[in-house]
């Protein structure tokens, strides 16, 4: 799932038509032509045909992607299984001292705990397909309702937060490629790199420290104001700072990447022979160098969401935020099994189709890209 | 006579860049080739990350000799005191001595994530190699493998493992080596798959070295320097995993002091106005990252001109 990645076997060379791409089959890299390109790109008639490609290389990955969340899944049963820790103790909690062993024992029989671990995945698994994902000890509640509940605001975060890394990113990787060697760059290089080593649930306090304590703008966690009304402006003021701590989180890698991908796109022939024609550097940069960069950051992008993942849990942590990520630290917490499987199962299953959609948007708008995996 | 030609240095300077400016375009050179004073500017990096660092560990290691204040010692008289003589940075909600623990978890933390970075890159290196050396269906099967891991994402499997072995060293250490594995398994391959068309590979192969010779006496030794770049590399990332795990309450056990549990702890003595509790931890720990990463970043660059994307983690 990488793409900057010269040296791994992929296919080179751009499709021209019809020709379906796959000649790799094994590995599930989307390989780019962005050096060493032979044949020019044929732009015009490709688009139907990359549709269908499109569409059989998301069927490829689906096929690949359910068995996978099905291996993890019962990795993590095994795990499970393995552990010392025994979900009759929190059941009774101290009253496992008192109660009498044969009440623990029937207890245990009707949890299932003595069956091997195979079966019990397959107990879990006929519920999954029947849409029972078990209960949910830490929050009393079935395991849907909890991730039905929170998803929303996950989804909320999670997406202004990218929304503006990637734009953040943009303006500041183009701006510092523009003027390489340059004090701004030398600025947004030294201040990527800086952001690079500081902890994200650092940042969420200082911001908090800083917006919030000392000078009260914004409200330091939650959704909404202490008497539940408020309405979608309140919500705003809510999610900037949280937004924001998260997308500071991802920018120091997006910006880099931008950098790097427009340094070598303006180094390419067609940028030369745009220079030679006399071209505004406004144009040369904007129209000619910009495009061909944007569209491996794409991918990097689909590339980026577990790290992205990473973030969300620990800026929900820290604001207090209602999401799906704050509930999976709490499970964590109170060893709440049927959750914590969900969850991540969740967010594998994000992570793969987010990578499925930012390598079919790059397939579709990038002629030079082969399709495999 | 030195000033002199430093002048003419300078005005010779001065029209390459009127001359480049007058160019369009002209100021910017090819991508990968270093901006004039580049060397300048990486060494002033590293003697910043080395002066940051050199203390610190010498503080870090030479500290419990100096003071018989342990991480344990709790005294209810001096709850929450601001920076003093006796106490350079304070004490915390139970009395003891913010320096003291702060040390101590930057010690714990950095043990932990050298553990944590040498055992991913083991077995990444001994993954990705094998694979590599292996090909065909085997390496295909594998790397469809390590990708299909690497996406499940990297601290929720930690929050996972931690989560169901509570409360023991082994579990943190497992938990970040085994999300890190991936990224070294992918470089050694890439590495491995490069190397297997040398000569001197193809010479050992037609002299009738067996396929296990191949690997470990040619294959191995050639990527031992990226190994141990990814040891380095891993490092800061490992110090930051580790932190975040004991901030969110599910890392190391109690009875060992973690920078990420002393913020976690001394969040709420902010609203207080104890800001010193969570500023000893938290600079340590910004610091320590900085240092580790400007060092290994540094190491990168001499080792691998060409900076690979896949080695910024």
């Amino acid at each position: 799932m990488s793409t900057t990645d010269d040296t791994t076997g992929g296919t080179t060379g751009g499709t021209t038509g019809g020709t379906t791409g796959g000649t790799t089959g094994g590995t599930t890299t989307v390989a780019t032509a962005a050096d060493g390109t032979t044949a020019p790109p044929v732009r015009k008639d490709a688009s139907p045909s990359r549709l269908r490609l499109a569409v059989l290389m998301a069927a490829r990955r689906l096929a690949i992607a359910i068995p996978l969340l099905g291996v993890v899944s019962g990795l993590v049963f095994v795990l499970g299984a393995a552990s010392p820790f025994d979900p009759v103790h929190q059941y009774y909690g101290t009253r496992i001292f008192t109660a009498a062993e044969a009440d623990v024992a029937r207890t245990r029989a009707e949890l299932g705990l003595d069956d091997p671990v195979w079966q019990q995945y397959g107990h879990w698994l006929g519920g999954v397909f029947g849409g029972d994902w078990g209960t949910s000890r830490s929050f009393g509640q079935p395991v849907g309702e909890v991730i039905a509940e929170r998803l929303p605001w996950t989804m909320l975060l999670a997406g202004t937060g990218l929304t503006l890394a990637v734009v953040i990113a943009l303006s500041l990787g183009v701006w510092s490629a523009w003027r390489q060697g340059g004090w701004i760059d030398r600025f947004v290089v030294t201040l990527a790199h800086s952001l690079e080593g500081l902890p994200t649930f650092l940042l969420g306090l200082g911001a908090i420290a800083v917006f919030a304590v000392a000078l009260p703008l914004l409200p330091a966690g939650g959704v909404s104001d202490a008497s539940g009304e408020g309405g979608p402006l309140s919500t705003v003021q809510h999610l900037a700072l949280p937004a924001l701590v998260l997308a500071i989180s991802q920018l120091p890698w997006l910006i880099l990447t931008v950098r790097q991908q427009l340094l070598v796109g303006l180094g390419d022939d067609h940028v030369a022979a745009a220079r030679a024609r006399g071209l505004p550097e406004r144009t040369i940069v904007l129209r000619h160098g910009l495009p061909t960069a944007l569209l491996p950051f794409v991918t990097t992008v689909g590339t980026r969401l577990p790290e992205l993942v990473t973030g969300v849990v620990l800026v929900e942590e820290v604001f207090s935020w209602p999401g799906v990520a704050g509930a999976m630290v709490k499970a964590g917490l109170n060893v709440d099994f049927p959750l914590l499987v969900a969850l991540t199962l969740l967010a594998t299953a994000a992570v793969l189709i987010g990578n499925l959609c930012a390598d079919v948007a790059v397939l579709l708008i990038d002629p030079r890209v082969t399709a495999d995996g | 006579m030195a000033e002199a030609a430093q002048k003419t240095q300078k005005t010779t300077q001065k029209t390459t860049d009127a001359h480049d400016r007058w160019r369009p375009g002209g100021r910017r050179r090819p991508g990968g080739t270093a901006r004039p004073g580049a060397a300048v500017s990486a060494r002033v990096r590293v003697l910043t990350a080395l002066a940051l660092l050199v203390p610190l560990i010498a503080v870090i290691v030479v500290l419990p000799f100096f003071t018989d204040a342990a991480t344990t010692t709790v005294d209810y008289d001096a709850v929450r005191q601001a920076p003093s003589p006796g106490h350079p940075f304070g004490t915390d909600d139970s009395g003891r001595d913010v320096l003291v623990r702060a040390a101590a978890g930057a010690r714990v933390s950095l043990m932990v994530a050298l553990a944590c970075a040498l055992i991913a890159t083991v077995l990444g290196t001994l993954v990705g190699a094998a694979s590599g050396a292996a090909g065909g269906v085997v390496d295909s099967v594998v790397m469809r493998l390590v990708d299909g891991f690497n996406a499940v994402p990297h601290l929720l499997l930690g929050i996972l493992i931690v989560a169901l072995y509570r409360g023991s060293l082994i579990a943190v250490i497992a938990s970040v080596a085994l999300t890190h594995w991936t990224t070294v398994a992918r470089i050694v391959r890439a590495e491995v798959l490069s190397l297997r068309s040398r000569p001197y590979i193809d010479a050992a192969i037609s002299g009738g070295a067996s396929r296990l010779t191949v690997l470990t006496r040619h294959l191995l030794p050639a990527v031992a320097p990226q190994s141990a770049l990814a040891v380095v590399l891993l490092l800061p990332h490992a110090v930051w995993h580790e932190t975040a795990l004991s901030f969110l309450g599910l890392g190391l056990p109690p009875h060992l002091p973690s920078l990420g549990t002393m913020v976690a702890d001394s969040r709420d003595d902010v609203l207080l106005g104890a800001w010193w509790t969570i500023a000893a931890p938290a600079g340590v720990l910004i610091a320590v990252t900085l240092a580790v990463a400007g060092l290994s970043g540094w190491w990168r660059d001499r080792l691998v001109p060409r900076r690979r994307s896949e080695l910024a983690l």
